[in-house]
């Protein structure tokens, strides 16, 4: 390049800078990364070409965790971005520190958005909502935990995805591992075999309705149910009906993908990516239950992460994000969305308009999630609400990696995750006060 | 010796100025902000905070795992710097002994030395890799189910490994200084009196490498305490689960994944009080043994 071309590229770079200046500009720190980064980058492009006031910057900033970690830095340094992506687990910090975020409902009425909750899926309304049913976070990708099974390896065992735990246990996993196949593997206990196992069979999870009221709150983790399931699952794995790859979400998916595994527990949002990577036709369904416990198994909870305007910025920028908000929201939006990922769309309108489209008539498999969330519901399946509850996770993870190790037996994995987990909550309380 | 006296006494006070002015804002600060919080409990934006006195050290040493990451962090660190620093020796004596092509010999095995620690976790986690590692094969062929991320031991196998690759050139580089800067003639001398290498190795040369040897000592203690967080949040891709923390990586996790600074600033209290008790019973117990020429 010579002196000439450097000289006029600038020239064109400041006059695009000042035709830009008068616009506000926004910040949003995400945590999608790969396949759904890209995505996210075009939902930006897209609204920026939309309309000529706003700028919206999306910005990556690692995994849920850091994500929120890198906000609350900001925050306290008065630095926060505009919007953060918050995880399911990380909802009771956000929502709990009063003065952090800005309720999305009122930031969208305020700045003259209609809002009505009943536009939101029954299962996505009520997650990041506060005590009194307003919603304070915008849900964004909304998924949950469903099955996923390798239709090859099925046909070759001769059954079809299991119904009930019974079933794979008798039936299933039997004959697929008689196929040559690990029949199952799963990639997230905490979230699958925990929460939506509760959720799933309509079992309390935490006191003070699971969490959300405003009394003390204490976990309710160890009951006969789910220590009959890792009791079950410790066998399971021992007989070499299933494949546990230690905690790492990839590290378990990867061998349902080389086909190795013919059966896998993921999010509903892996959808997207699975589609690119597995090499044999696949499909979904439900999560299943055991019909010793329930015979009305209940939807299970919305899983994924939502956006929070933070507090603390101009009115021009929250303007800006309830724009922003209004957009995402679209039925336009929320279907591409919900196409190109595998989130569930979080709207009624958007359901409505990728069944017209005949999304779910070309892949079935896409609307498993979002019929799994709209299954009749229960009084403990809204959601939970606990503080610390990364923390939770962690001695969640810890311990179970301990009973299928065989380093703990499951009744005193179960003791100790109830115990601290409990001391946590107390904690939080504490800090909240 | 003579004093070198300054014509104005100030002088020399604003010449430490920007050393000391980084050591307060980098060092002291954050620790007296560190032994601050550690008495407070604070919500994790920081809305409020609680004086809670000694609440937070309480917590921390009784919680059900604080002992067993305790023992490991010992276990850990003694195994790594055993390793580091007796392969380091070994590769650095023979070496020294090599006079063909010595050059190239020295540059294979110091390159590891440039590798950053996440890069070199990330090397370690794709040989040990449960279904394509080429280490992990290895452990099958020897009838050793090795399974990174699921059994305790096998992580930790793989994590000490990692770390003593990454910390083994540092050492060779000051023994092979060490070991060429000890007198040709105290060596010819000692080959007469004794034929045996090995024990001339010890009797001779190794005593005259003890001032190298404790520094690297300290050195490799301090590295496998707090230089390997970033071959263990590789290793364990920022999810512990079931598998071997330190004590620093538990401050990290409470602090930086759980956001609970009181607890993480606690443990992390805990840890400058054992630094200062290891530095102060290094220099008063072990470095008598050692004779500087």
């Amino acid at each position: 390049m010579n002196l000439k071309s450097v000289l006029t590229a600038s020239v064109f770079a400041f006059a695009g800078t000042a035709a830009f200046a008068d616009k506000t500009e926004i910040e949003f720190w995400h945590a999608m990364g790969g396949r759904l980064g890209e995505v996210v980058n075009e939902i930006a492009t897209d609204f920026n070409a939309s309309q000529d006031d706003y700028t919206l910057v999306p910005v990556y900033k690692g995994n849920y965790e850091e994500t929120l970690t890198a906000g609350i830095a900001a925050f306290r340094a008065g630095e926060q971005p505009d919007i953060i992506q918050v995880f399911d687990a990380g909802a009771a910090t956000i929502i709990g520190a009063k003065g952090a975020v800005i309720p999305a409902q009122d930031l969208l009425t305020d700045n003259g958005i209609a809002f009505d909750a009943n536009d939101y899926i029954s299962g996505v309304r009520y997650f990041y909502a506060d005590a009194a049913g307003k919603m304070v976070g915008m849900p964004f990708n909304s998924s949950t935990p469903i099955l996923y099974y390798n239709e090859d390896a099925l046909k070759k065992a001769g059954v079809s995805a299991p119904k009930t735990w019974e079933e794979f246990q008798s039936v299933t996993a039997p004959a697929l591992k008689e196929a040559g196949y690990t029949p199952m593997a799963q990639s997230h206990l905490p979230w699958i075999f925990t929460e939506n196992f509760m959720s799933r069979h309509n079992l309390p999870f935490a006191t003070n309705e699971n969490g959300y009221g405003d009394a003390e709150t204490k976990i309710l983790v160890n009951n006969d149910a789910i220590k009959g399931h890792f009791t079950a699952l410790k066998g399971w794995i021992d007989d070499g009906l299933f494949g546990y790859y230690g905690t790492g979400w990839g590290d378990n998916q990867t061998p349902f993908e080389q086909g190795e595994v013919a059966m896998w527990l993921g999010s509903s949002g892996s959808f997207g990516g699975l589609s690119e990577t597995a090499e044999f036709p696949f499909s979904a369904t439900y999560l299943p239950y055991w019909e010793g416990v329930t015979t009305e198994p209940t939807n299970t909870f919305i899983g994924g992460a939502a956006l929070f305007a933070m507090a603390g910025k101009s009115a021009e920028e929250n303007k800006a994000s309830a724009e922003f908000f209004r957009f995402l929201t679209s039925a336009e939006v929320q279907y591409t969305w919900h196409k190109e990922t595998g989130y569930v769309p979080i709207t009624n309108a958007a359901y409505d308009l990728a069944k017209e489209d005949g999304h779910y008539d070309r892949t079935p498999a896409a609307e498993v999630g979002i019929q799994q969330l709209t299954l009749p519901a229960g009084e403990n399946t809204k959601g939970y609400r606990m503080g610390f509850y990364v923390q939770v996770r962690d001695v969640m993870n810890r311990e179970y990696g301990k009973i299928l190790s065989g380093e703990a037996s499951v009744e005193d994995a179960f003791q100790t995750i109830e115990d601290e987990s409990n001391k946590l909550l107390a904690r939080f309380a504490k800090t909240q006060g | 010796m003579k004093r070198v006296q300054f014509s104005r006494p100030l002088f020399p006070y604003l010449l430490l100025v920007p050393q000391l002015s980084i050591i307060l804002i980098f060092f002291y600060w954050p620790a007296a902000e560190a032994i601050r919080s550690s008495f407070y409990l604070e919500d994790p934006f920081g809305f409020s905070s609680t004086y809670v006195g000694f609440e937070n050290y309480h917590n921390a040493v009784t919680g059900s795992e604080y002992g067993n990451i305790a023992r490991f962090t010992l276990v850990f660190t003694g195994l790594v710097a055993f390793f580091s620093l007796s392969l380091a020796l070994l590769l650095a004596a023979k070496a020294d002994a090599v006079i063909r092509g010595a050059k190239s010999y020295r540059i294979f095995l110091m390159w590891v030395y440039a590798v950053a620690p996440p890069v070199a976790g990330l090397m370690g986690i794709l040989l040990f890799d449960q279904s394509l590692g080429p280490l992990t094969h290895l452990a099958e062929f020897f009838g050793w189910d090795l399974r990174l991320g699921v059994n305790y031991w096998d992580t930790a196998t793989a994590m000490i490994v990692i770390s003593v690759w990454k910390q083994v050139p540092i050492n060779f580089i000051f023994f092979l200084a060490g070991l060429q800067s000890i007198p040709r003639s105290v060596r010819e001398a000692a080959i007469i009196d004794d034929p045996s290498s090995v024990s001339r190795f010890f009797s001779i040369t190794f005593p005259l490498l003890a001032p190298t040897a404790f520094f690297l000592l300290i050195i490799n203690i301090t590295y496998a305490l707090f230089d390997t967080f970033g071959v263990i949040d590789i290793v364990l891709k920022g999810e512990p689960g079931n598998n071997p923390i330190t004590l620093v990586y538990k401050v990290f996790l409470d602090g930086f994944r759980g956001n609970d600074l009181g607890g993480s600033s606690a443990q992390s209290v805990i840890l400058m009080v054992l630094v200062l008790i290891l530095t102060v019973f290094q220099f008063r117990f072990m470095e008598r043994r050692v004779h500087y020429s």
